[in-house]
């Protein structure tokens, strides 16, 4: 009846994960008591949940993120705690079973369901308003990519309650994850969740890449794209084409694990290191989906920050383009210890420093709109500041380690595991902080407290500093990465003062935390009502803030290289906004509750094919099928914005803006 | 300020009993030719790289400062965004760069290449490297003598590593004689290695196996030819004898053990072991036969 499932499938034999998940469930269900009490709930569906709005979906994406990366943390503090306790005959606190399933989740959990959330969030809020469209091509196909990447999500955290989650390491090398070595449902639970919400993560994928393709405002020609957009463009179109290779190699190991295949088992034929070229064939592109937003985010902070244009627009897009097609040239370099030949080596070597250039040539071109520029130091530029010192550290050590030789002693060491975690943490989670604090004011209509974001800022870099920059040097010391305990002495105090980084980086996220609370009950004090308070230079900053659900009254005409620094210029020049547009009436989506439905059903087919009850696999995958038919059917999927709610709300806009640019009112002066 | 002082002493006593230790595997004080020419290799590039990398993070923290909103002296250009030369420069600096780096690495990957033999006076030696969960096992076919988690090696000979696995993954890593390779069932991996000088150094698994990954690690003994003459004379035909059956004993018990040794092996063990994926269930003699 319940397949695998019993009652020995709940850890009592470990209390922590139990008595954290006790805890939050507790919070949980305080939350969700008090969102009903209040009678917030029909607002939460209605705005949130069913929204096929591209902001909310935004919103929601980066809100699972942070979520998330509370879990992700928590898992990291134990790591550093267990490996500053477990020198000598200490074994820690955390006995190898649970130890190796907390690097395993900590990984995967960082990977899929934190960076890739918060970044695949910031593309989806910001870019529609950069390209001055009102959303994406297909915004109920965008609420369904959501809710699969959250039930992933949700499947990984049911993991620490019932069952166990991978002891494998966060990327599942066979033979170790085959149902040999690891017969528990812990790959299991890896599998489905990546699974699922990758199907949501191609399903983004391709929903961008169309919207960019296919849906810019008059005169939004590609080479007047923000530069945010081509990053997201290029990201984007990496993820169409590696998500695929993902989710094949996972099945492969699945028809391993459930039918008795023998693709990466070590009899019958099977290669372990098909499994290995394939995943990282996936997980080279994926490091540059994580860093190209980024990079994205970090060319229009400075930009803006800086009171310039971006200099060497050009040289960014070829330098983007150029990256998004060589990190499908380099995936060997994840394992130059197979024992390959020194030629295949050396060209995956050089392959992968010639990446390096573009990335150099960015790095330089930041610097140079820095340069002559007014720079204002508010927090997302600290974050772009930041991210520029520390990232270059980041990538001179991944150039050493494209060095096959120096690969062959650091491989596998904590040098590695520093390396990936200075351009990941310095590169994308400070370029996530850095979009968070840039278009929080655009989602929300107010800016977050400056105070609290800088004491985050400084905790998290001094924290990084001080829990990454021992890594390196045990790395040259010879430790290697995922050991549980171990003897060398000399190696101790530097696992102590990494996890003194540790409690920094805490104190960073509950400063991050506070900023949040501070922010929402002071926000009359931080309140924008102009819809521009960095002094924007793209079109998302030409609407209110937060938007309208439909972005934008009429469709803005592009006629400038930066769009809406182009309309602001004119307007001061000719001391008048531009004249009112003809409004018309137009449609957009309706909310529909598709998505989460489907995340429903997934999530119980998902936890079904984890605990083999092949009945409810069955209900599982006809609800889901059912949902989506039921969609397909419906009659109507839009309603109408009438051209006086258009008005209305441009009047109120307009308003907005020649307050902002000190000019007349321009509803008194055209008599409306 | 107060906390300065007492924080140096604790790193310094950390380096010094890390390089003092006994078996500390350190990536920095090479024992052999490999790892020093891995450790020349790791330098250079470190030290190219600083060549930009410094001034790139002195300029951005400059640039930034002298830029800032507040500083009238600095000249604001507000529709400054492009220059030709400058993008020249912006191109051409990391490409030289590159180039220059991407040349030494491939000639390093040529020279430092695991499957390329060393060239010394003396006669190689070849040792079979199998990994266990979660222990090694160490067959030396010229001599026909086995050990587990110990490795005993004459100074100066070039060794020849066969390396494979009787289980998942796993990577074999002497720091101080230089390159890793990895283990894996079915493979046959080929590492050449050699110790220029006697001593104590730790081997370990550098790629994780499971449960009792953090101690895979073994002894490794570099001593005199001389001294690994009378080793391995003094271990052959004494104590248990590696075949099929221990081997796979071994193999099926999943802990760490303290190290033995075997006083003669039953030949082709090894290549059995390579083609039946770690587990030499059949033994096939060299016409083919099975045994």
């Amino acid at each position: 009846m319940f397949g695998k499932l019993g009652w020995d499938s709940i850890p009592f034999s470990e209390p922590l994960p139990l008595v954290a998940s006790a805890v939050v469930a507790v919070a949980l269900s305080a939350t969700a008591l008090w969102v009903w009490r209040a009678g917030h709930l029909p607002y939460l569906w209605r705005e949130y949940v069913t929204s096929v709005d591209h902001k909310r979906i935004g919103i929601m994406y980066c809100l699972l993120a942070f979520v998330m990366l509370l879990r992700g943390f928590s898992d990291a503090i134990m790591m550093r705690s267990q490996q500053a306790l477990a020198y000598g005959g200490h074994q820690g606190f955390l006995p190898p079973s649970h130890y190796d399933q907390i690097f395993s989740a900590h990984g995967t959990i960082m990977i899929f369901f934190v960076a890739m959330p918060f970044m695949v969030g910031l593309m989806n809020f910001v870019v529609p308003l950069q390209l001055g469209v009102r959303d994406v091509a297909f915004p109920t196909l965008n609420s369904v990519s959501f809710w699969l990447t959250a039930t992933g999500a949700l499947l990984v955290n049911v993991s620490l309650v019932i069952g166990e989650f991978a002891k494998t390491g966060w990327l599942v090398y066979p033979p170790l994850s085959e149902l040999r070595f690891s017969p528990g449902v812990g790959v299991d639970y890896y599998l489905w969740a990546i699974q699922i919400s990758g199907v949501g993560t191609l399903l983004a994928g391709v929903n961008l890449v169309t919207t960019i393709l296919k849906m810019r405002a008059p005169g939004m020609r590609y080479t007047r794209m923000p530069m945010f957009c081509w990053t997201a463009l290029a990201s984007n179109l990496l993820i169409v084409a590696a998500f695929p290779i993902l989710t094949a190699t996972l099945a492969m190991l699945i028809l391993d694990r459930y039918l008795g295949f023998h693709f990466f088992t070590t009899d019958l034929g099977g290669n372990q290191m098909m499994f290995v070229n394939l995943i990282w064939a996936w997980g080279h592109p994926e490091v540059y989906i994580l860093i190209l937003p980024a990079f994205g985010v970090f060319s229009e902070v400075v930009s803006t920050f800086s009171g310039k244009p971006l200099f060497g627009y050009r040289s960014m897009v070829v330098a983007t383009m150029a990256i998004c097609i060589l990190s499908f040239m380099v995936w060997l370099h994840h394992f130059f210890t197979m024992g390959a030949g020194a030629d295949v080596n050396g060209f995956f070597g050089v392959m992968t420093m010639i990446i390096a250039v573009p990335t150099g040539v960015k790095v330089f071109n930041w610097l140079f709109t820095i340069y002559g520029g007014r720079v204002r130091f508010d927090t997302p530029m600290l974050w772009a500041l930041g991210f520029m010192v520390t990232f270059v550290i980041g990538g001179m050590t991944g150039v050493l380690l494209a060095v096959p030789p120096a690969d062959f002693v650091l491989h596998n060491s904590l040098f590695l595991v520093a390396h990936f975690h200075n351009v990941i943490i310095g590169g994308t989670l400070f370029g996530a902080f850095a979009g968070y604090a840039y278009w929080f004011p655009k989602a929300f209509g107010f800016r977050l407290d400056e105070y609290w974001g800088k004491w985050a800022f400084w905790l998290w870099i001094a924290g990084f500093y001080l829990a990454f920059m021992p890594l390196y040097v045990l790395g040259l010391m010879g430790m290697t990465r995922r050991m549980q305990h171990y003897d060398v002495p000399g190696w101790h105090p530097w696992l102590v003062a990494a996890a003194c980084g540790a409690v920094l980086i805490a104190g960073g996220i509950a400063c991050q935390i506070r900023q949040l609370y501070v922010s929402i009950r002071d926000r009359k004090r931080l309140v924008d009502d102009s819809g521009d308070p960095w002094d924007g230079r793209s079109l998302e900053w030409i609407t209110t803030s937060p938007p309208p659900a439909f972005n934008f009254a009429t469709l803005p005409n592009v006629s400038d290289d930066e769009a809406y620094w182009g309309i602001k210029d004119r307007a001061r020049d000719e001391a008048k906004l531009s004249d009112r547009p003809d409004y018309e009436p137009f449609e957009m989506p309706r909310n529909t509750p598709t998505g989460f439905v489907v995340a429903f059903f997934s999530t119980v087919l998902g936890f079904a094919l984890i605990w083999h009850i092949w009945w409810l696999v069955i209900v599982g995958f006809l609800g889901a099928w059912a949902t989506f038919v039921v969609f397909a059917w419906r009659d109507e999927g839009e309603y109408e914005v009438t051209a006086g709610e258009a008005r209305a709300i441009d009047d109120h806009r307009r308003r907005e803006k020649a307050r902002l640019l000190g000019l007349d009112d321009p509803a008194v002066e055209q008599g409306a | 300020m107060n906390r300065r002082p007492s924080f140096r002493p604790i790193v310094a006593i950390g380096l010094l009993s890390g390089a003092l230790g006994g078996c500390a595997p350190a990536l920095l004080d090479p024992a052999g030719p490999i790892a020093a020419g891995e450790r020349t290799i790791l330098f250079n590039a470190v030290a190219i790289m600083l060549v930009i990398v410094v001034p790139t993070i002195f300029a951005t923290i400059v640039f930034a400062w002298w830029f800032r909103a507040g500083n009238d002296r600095a000249e604001y250009r507000p529709r400054w965004s492009y220059s030709g030369k400058l993008e020249l420069l912006v191109w051409s600096v990391p490409l030289l760069v590159i180039i220059f780096l991407g040349g030494m690495g491939w000639i390093a990957s040529h020279q430092l290449d695991p499957k390329r033999p060393i060239t010394a006076t003396a006669k190689p030696m070849t040792v079979q490297v199998v990994a266990m969960d979660w222990k090694w096992l160490f067959i030396y076919p010229e001599q026909g003598v086995a050990t587990i988690n110990h490795l005993v090696l004459p100074v100066g000979t070039p060794v020849t590593f066969h390396v494979t696995s009787a289980t998942v993954m796993n990577s074999f890593f002497v720091p101080q004689l230089g390159s890793q390779v990895y283990a894996m069932a079915g493979m046959d991996a080929t590492l050449h290695l050699m110790a220029d000088r006697p001593g104590q150094f730790c081997g370990l698994s550098a790629h994780y196996s499971g449960a009792g990954f953090a101690d895979m690690n073994f002894a490794v003994d570099a001593v005199s030819p001389a001294q690994f003459a009378t080793w391995t004379a003094a271990t052959r035909g004494r104590g248990p004898a590696l075949d099929a059956a221990t081997y796979l004993r071994l193999a099926g018990a999943t802990a760490t053990m303290a190290p033995v040794t075997f006083g003669a092996v039953q030949p082709g063990l090894f290549a059995a072991a390579v083609h039946e994926g770690g587990a030499p269930v059949h033994i096939t003699a060299p016409d083919g036969r099975e045994q």
